[in-house]
């Protein structure tokens, strides 16, 4: 039995895992802005199986003691880290609000960067653990429609690239999770298509990533060759294009 | 958004509301509160266009293990609740035949199953509720207390409010495992037989007929739960209809072959089979979208309750009209009492069809049906339901206008429009 804190724990792809480690009978310790919902969420993955089930308040932003925050859920140490809170508000009304681009900076990089560097030493010393990252596809590269959201995931699946290479000799692992187009909240106001998929296939594919101790996994699996093409146009051509 | 019966031409626009904080921003529109989704016709439609989907909310809250006592949220679906509690030794006491309806769901309808003669329906076996209504109020209602609450949403059509929470009493089961056994029957005399003394003895009865046959043969199952440790998890379906055929295979020639075969595929065996739970309850979950079979055109199910007699003169309606359908399915209900005002079963015996659309053939045939029905102080069932008249509704639902009364006025589907308001 596992010791998971889950950060944006009432995210759809964060309760989609949570019930999976619930059924295994893993600890979990829970972080969200939302206390009401973070009660409720608790209770059902207490009903689903989890063991201890822990709640703690957290919110990205620029004040957050994120030293503090990791001090008091270490505790006994930890098994693993998912990391899965973000925003995706429209690039439209974002990109020429300073404000409004500072603050998704901050909820999508900066605190992501701030829990990885407040855990890091201490997944080090313990010399074992899972720090895994909820990234996207959309980090890939830079496109007119969401590059201020695929810029901070950018920065966040980079950071992750250098801190693998760190912590490799220490046994500690870090998964950088990609997912393509999920069907969220996060994504209520798009059409949906035929490369959607639902949470549950995403939280599965967490769980395949963490038993196999991969390093960078797109979710579903043919992302990593839809992004390859992506990466291939070259700029000249790409900026060209509506996407 | 469309219903199970392919309701309306144009999808109903769908809004996700995944907790109930989220609510307070979702009242600025007239709108409906829907679950699955399974109702066949306009009950889980909004009659504003727009839906309020509360599948999101699918959070069991708090289960004793001791008392079978399970509170949980509204969308949280009968299947997922049965994956969950049967290992420790509950069952949900009333299950309709698809593990994907919702809590909410199966209380709006107060849905019954093939134990209705020993457990009546969904609404008996729950506790409490709690409904959040446009005005902001909050209702935490039960049997003992604001009854009137009570009483008017279970069977209420999501017209009380939006529900929220439930507290369900669970039944124990001694494992996830079921004998049965089928019988079959050759003419309607033999079937009343049959019903009337397997309901004695047996836990669950349903039969199926086949109503193109002139005699009305078909084959009688009964089931009763037995001790077996052995896990049997819910499964997944085995195919899944992948898009909507242009041309519905289902017509009048295949349907009398299939029928014929399926009358005499029917191995019956001198001794009981053992089957999963998810195999008698839910035998229709083995195909996933099977509705997309009827085609573009869509489907529609009548489904009555009537007197026993009666359903000799239905079925000689259906088989003169050559229309008819595989999935044909006749249940004798018991006179157990539902706390809820608009409860759709009541003693007598209960029809169920599924019909290929087709425009006036069908409608012409539904009101040949209705006539008798209504003449024989029947009734029709709502959440099957796209075509009832209005005074058809009001008369075999007389409690209907206290429903009016505790509606919220924010609330209305299709179905509520359709039948209080056109006198
Ligand atoms: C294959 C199949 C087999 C079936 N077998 C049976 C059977 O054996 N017995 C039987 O009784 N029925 C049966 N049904 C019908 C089904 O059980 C009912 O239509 C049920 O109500 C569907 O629940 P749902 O969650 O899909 O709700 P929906 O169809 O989406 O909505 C149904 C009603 O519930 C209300 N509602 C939903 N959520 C809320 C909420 N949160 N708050 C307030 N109101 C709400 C809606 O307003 C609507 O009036 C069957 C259906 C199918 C497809
Ligand atoms: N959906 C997709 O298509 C998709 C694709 C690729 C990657 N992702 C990534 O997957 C992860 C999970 O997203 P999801 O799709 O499951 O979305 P979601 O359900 O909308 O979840 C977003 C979560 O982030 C939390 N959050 C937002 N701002 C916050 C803040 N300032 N402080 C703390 N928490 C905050 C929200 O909390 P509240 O519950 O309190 O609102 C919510 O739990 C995210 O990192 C997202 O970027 C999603």
């Amino acid at each position: 039995m596992a010791r998971i804190l889950i950060v944006g724990a009432t995210s759809a792809i964060a309760i989609a895992s949570a019930r999976l480690f619930a059924a295994r009978g893993d600890d979990l310790v829970l972080a969200a802005r939302n206390e009401e919902r973070l009660g409720s969420l608790a209770a059902d993955l207490r009903v689903r199986g989890a063991g201890a089930v822990d709640t703690v308040s957290f919110m990205a932003q620029p004040q957050q003691d994120y030293q503090g925050f990791a001090g008091r859920v270490w505790d006994q140490g930890l098994d693993c880290l998912l990391l899965a809170h973000g925003s995706l508000r429209s690039q439209d009304r974002c990109q020429d609000d300073v404000t409004a681009s500072r603050r998704e900076f901050e909820v999508n990089a900066l605190s992501t960067i701030c829990l990885l560097a407040a855990f890091a030493g201490r997944f080090a010393e313990q010399g074992a653990g899972n720090m895994v990252v909820i990234s996207s596809v959309a980090g890939d590269r830079g496109r007119q429609s969401n590059y201020l959201y695929g810029s901070a995931k950018a920065a966040v699946s980079t950071y992750c690239q250098g801190l693998r290479n760190r912590m490799h000799s220490s046994g500690v692992r870090v998964i950088t999770i990609k997912p393509g187009f999920v069907d969220t909240p996060m994504t209520a106001g798009f059409e949906k298509g035929l490369l959607w998929t639902q949470p549950e296939q995403i939280a599965s594919g967490i769980l395949r990533a963490l038993e196999r101790g991969s390093d960078v996994v797109y979710l579903p699996w043919f992302w990593r060759y839809i992004m390859l093409v992506i990466r291939l146009i070259p700029e000249r051509w790409f900026k060209r294009l509506s996407l | 958004m469309r219903s199970w019966g392919g309701l309306p031409e144009h999808p109903q626009r769908s809004r996700s509301l995944n907790w109930r904080d989220e609510l307070a921003e979702c009242w600025d529109e007239p709108t409906l509160a829907v679950g699955a989704g399974r109702s066949y016709g306009d009950c889980g439609l909004a009659a504003s266009g727009e839906v309020l989907c509360t599948t999101g909310m699918n959070r069991m809250l708090q289960f004793d293990q001791n008392s079978g006592v399970l509170r949980c949220e509204a969308g949280v679906s009968l299947g997922d609740i049965l994956r969950h509690t049967v290992p420790a030794g509950w069952i949900l006491p009333v299950l309709p035949g698809t593990q994907y309806v919702t809590v909410a769901g199966a209380i709006a309808n107060d849905v019954h199953g093939k134990n209705h003669h020993g457990f009546g329906t969904f609404g008996r076996h729950v506790k409490s509720l709690l409904l959040q209504r446009s005005d902001r109020e909050l209702i935490e209602c039960s049997a003992g207390n604001r009854s009137e609450w009570f009483s008017a949403s279970i069977a209420g059509l999501g017209l009380t409010g939006v529900i929220l929470q439930a507290e369900l009493q669970l039944k124990p089961v001694a494992g996830a495992w079921l004998q049965c056994d089928t019988v079959r029957f050759r003419e309607l005399a033999e079937f009343f037989a049959l019903s009337e003394e397997s309901d004695q003895n047996y836990e669950y009865t349903v039969a199926w007929i086949d109503c193109l046959h002139a005699r009305s043969r078909g084959i009688f199952s009964r089931a009763w739960h037995i001790e077996d440790a052995r896990p049997a998890p819910l499964r997944e379906p085995r195919f899944r209809v992948p898009f909507t055929p242009p041309l519905s295979p289902v017509n009048r020639f295949t349907l009398r072959a299939f029928n014929s075969l399926y009358y005499h595929r029917q191995r019956l065996r001198g001794h009981p089979d053992t089957i999963p739970l998810g195999d008698w309850f839910f035998p229709l979950d083995s195909i996933g979208s099977w509705n997309r079979l009827y085609g573009s055109r869509g489907f529609r199910q009548y489904q009555c309750v009537v007197p026993a007699p009666v359903v000799r003169d239905l079925l000689a309606i259906i088989r003169r009209s050559a229309q008819g359908s595989f999935l044909a399915v006749l249940k004798t209900f018991g006179d157990l009492q539902s706390p809820g005002l608009m409860s759709f079963p009541r003693p007598g015996v209960t029809l169920a069809l599924d019909f290929p659309w087709r425009g006036s053939a069908t409608l012409e045939l539904f009101a040949q049906l209705d006539a008798v029905v209504g003449s024989n102080d029947g009734a029709i069932y709502p959440a099957k339901d796209a075509h009832m008249q209005g005074a058809d509704f009001r008369r075999a639902y007389p409690a209907w206008e206290t429903v009016e009364r505790l509606r919220d006025p924010r609330l209305k589907s299709l179905l509520w429009q359709r039948v209080t308001e056109d006198s």
